[in-house]
């Protein structure tokens, strides 16, 4: 009685053709047979059960009742610890919930468990989490394969079907690129419609709440659970949330869809640049308008992203200092000493990295040359969009340069790993909303992903897009 | 280069995180490639930019200047490393 399907579920439990306690124990058991996979550094069967014991004595009749979803680790949970996959933070336990995952447990959600991610969402790889790699589940038992990252705990999660839905945050592409690797839909919504009330946060000007699903009416309903404005989130959007779901459409019709001349990149396998012409041709077919538009400063969203990015991650990081919660160091003769040492030992390599640079670059005699530099160009990419969205109402990308790689790669280029981000991480810098669903496969037999982009606050349209291309591909 | 040891160092003691050698030689190269590299943006004329801190297009709201704490320190306190008589402990400051 367990489908792929959250909706198909939620249908599955009102009917009384599965209880509560029945699906969440089938859940239970599968994610013990994957343990080495790694996904969860959270997971604790007892907890589970205690929310389905509540649920059953709750005649209420909420939306998402039962439901088991799991929780990227990077979302502070008042009944599970909160790491960011850091030392730093190991034993940290929320005195509160964030604002997310408490609309997901007002609709009635069951957490699961809380997944990996890269430490402090810093990474392509889920290679950078205190706690190990996580493998992605449709690696070949000889070769283990990355689940991409940040998110990709909650991305492997879907994939290997250990729930029917998780939690994500998207910075660069840490929602969109996981989901191509791993098979699954992936949603990163426009930059303020999630509130970041209570996630661990990484750079605040591109941080953003998301979700990953089997499919994309899955991805409706979730996104509808999830959005809403919060007045402690300063950059909450005030606005309604439409009823995504209820309005889905796979109807293109009349619509224009834009196609960046940019996003076709010397080096770039000729099986995504395949999948990107199928996708477009079925759309086409469908009715849709193809327009080739230009994106002129693509190719400096990169570089662009490294300056801000760490530059906020260097402030928002000054938090964790040994003193109010999470590790401390037992060298600590004196104060100086105790942060140095406690942050020194308690970060990882690449959040260190990212610190320093950071650092650097808002650093009197840099802060001009390149932090405000940085954004300037930020302004010219999100004004290359606005100008783009006069001429159509969609853009159509591959998500990803690649589908899943190997772990444990040997990495001694740091801007190799950030080149995974090269189609993402233009619209996270102009906020704009963008979802990926798995559209084709490599020669390997592993997905890739085609990522749709639209105007702020057009998560519909989105969603549309991305209904027609998945019924198109089945 | 633009980052030799004593920047390194320098950005370090800003940040408040202790390296020991090895890592200083290696964010030293990882530092000088990463910056290398972003400098293509001075490609850009940005004369007539202005700088784009925050996307969100809401007018950053006020808000009235009330306690809303619901939290209580004891259960704060349960995280703290080192507490003491109800505050966060930390070694001694002065002498």
């Amino acid at each position: 009685m367990l489908e792929k399907s959250l909706k198909k579920t939620i249908e599955n439990l009102q009917n009384n053709k599965i209880s509560i306690r029945e699906l969440n124990q089938e859940y239970i058991d599968k994610i013990k047979t994957k343990s080495e996979l790694n996904i969860f550094i959270h997971f604790d069967e007892q907890k589970i059960l205690d929310q389905v014991s509540e649920l059953e004595n709750d005649n209420s009749n909420k939306k998402l009742k039962g439901i088991p979803l799991a929780i990227k680790d990077l979302f502070c949970t008042k009944k599970m610890p909160t790491t960011a996959a850091s030392k730093i933070l190991e034993n940290f336990n929320p005195t509160y919930e964030s604002f997310v995952t408490q609309k997901l447990l007002d609709d009635g959600a069951i957490f699961v468990g809380k997944t990996n991610l890269d430490e402090f969402a810093m990474g392509s790889a889920t290679d950078t989490s205190y706690f190990g790699n996580t493998i992605n589940p449709l690696s070949k038992e000889s070769e283990p394969l990355a689940p991409g990252g940040s998110s990709g705990g909650s991305a492997a999660a879907v994939a290997a079907d250990l729930c029917l839905g998780a939690t994500g945050t998207d910075t660069g592409g840490s929602i969109r690129q996981p989901a191509s690797f791993c098979g699954v839909v992936g949603i990163k919504p426009t930059y303020g419609l999630c509130s970041r009330w209570g996630i661990a946060a990484f750079a605040s000007s591109l941080d953003q709440a998301g979700v990953f699903t089997h499919n994309v009416e899955d991805a409706a309903i979730l996104l509808e659970s999830t959005a809403g404005f919060d007045k402690r989130d300063s950059t909450s959007a005030n606005i309604k949330i439409p009823n995504y779901y209820d309005n889905l459409t796979d109807d293109l019709s009349g619509k224009t869809i834009g196609i960046p001349k940019e996003y076709s990149i010397d080096g770039t396998p000729e099986e995504v640049s395949k999948i990107w012409e199928d996708a477009i041709k079925v759309l086409e077919k469908k009715g849709a308008k193809i327009k080739n538009i230009s994106l002129p400063h693509t190719k400096y969203a990169l570089p662009t992203y490294y300056i801000i990015a760490p530059a906020e991650a260097s402030s928002n990081l000054a938090r964790y200092d040994g003193v109010k919660y999470g590790y401390r160091s037992d060298e600590i003769s004196s104060l100086d000493e105790m942060y140095e040492n406690t942050r020194g030992q308690g970060f990882g390599k690449e959040v260190k990295r990212r610190i320093l640079i950071g650092t650097y670059v808002l650093s009197a005699g840099y802060y001009d040359a390149y932090y405000l530099k940085a954004q300037r160009v930020r302004k010219l990419i999100a004004n290359d969009f606005n100008e783009a969205f006069k001429e159509c109402d969609l853009i159509v990308t591959p998500t990803a340069p690649s589908a899943a790689f190997p772990l444990n790669q040997e990495q001694d280029d740091p801007i190799k790993m950030y080149l995974n981000d090269v189609f993402t991480v233009p619209a996270s810098l102009a906020g704009l909303p963008g979802i990926s669903i798995p559209f084709g496969k490599d020669k390997n037999d592993l997905p890739l992903g085609i990522q749709i982009l639209g105007k702020h606050f057009d998560e519909q349209q989105v969603l549309n897009g991305a209904l027609l291309l998945e019924r198109s591909y089945e | 280069m633009k980052i030799d040891k004593n920047t390194i160092n320098k950005i370090a003691r800003l940040s408040r995180i202790k390296l020991d050698d090895k890592e200083s030689e290696d964010y030293i190269k990882d530092l000088n490639h990463i910056l290398d590299w972003v400098e293509q943006l001075n490609e850009v004329d940005t004369e007539k930019v202005e700088p784009l801190s925050n996307i969100s297009s809401s007018i950053l709201p006020k808000r009235e200047d009330i306690s809303n704490d619901a939290n209580s320190s004891d259960e704060i306190l349960k995280n703290a490393p080192d507490k003491l008589e109800g505050f966060f402990a930390v070694p001694k400051v002065v002498e």
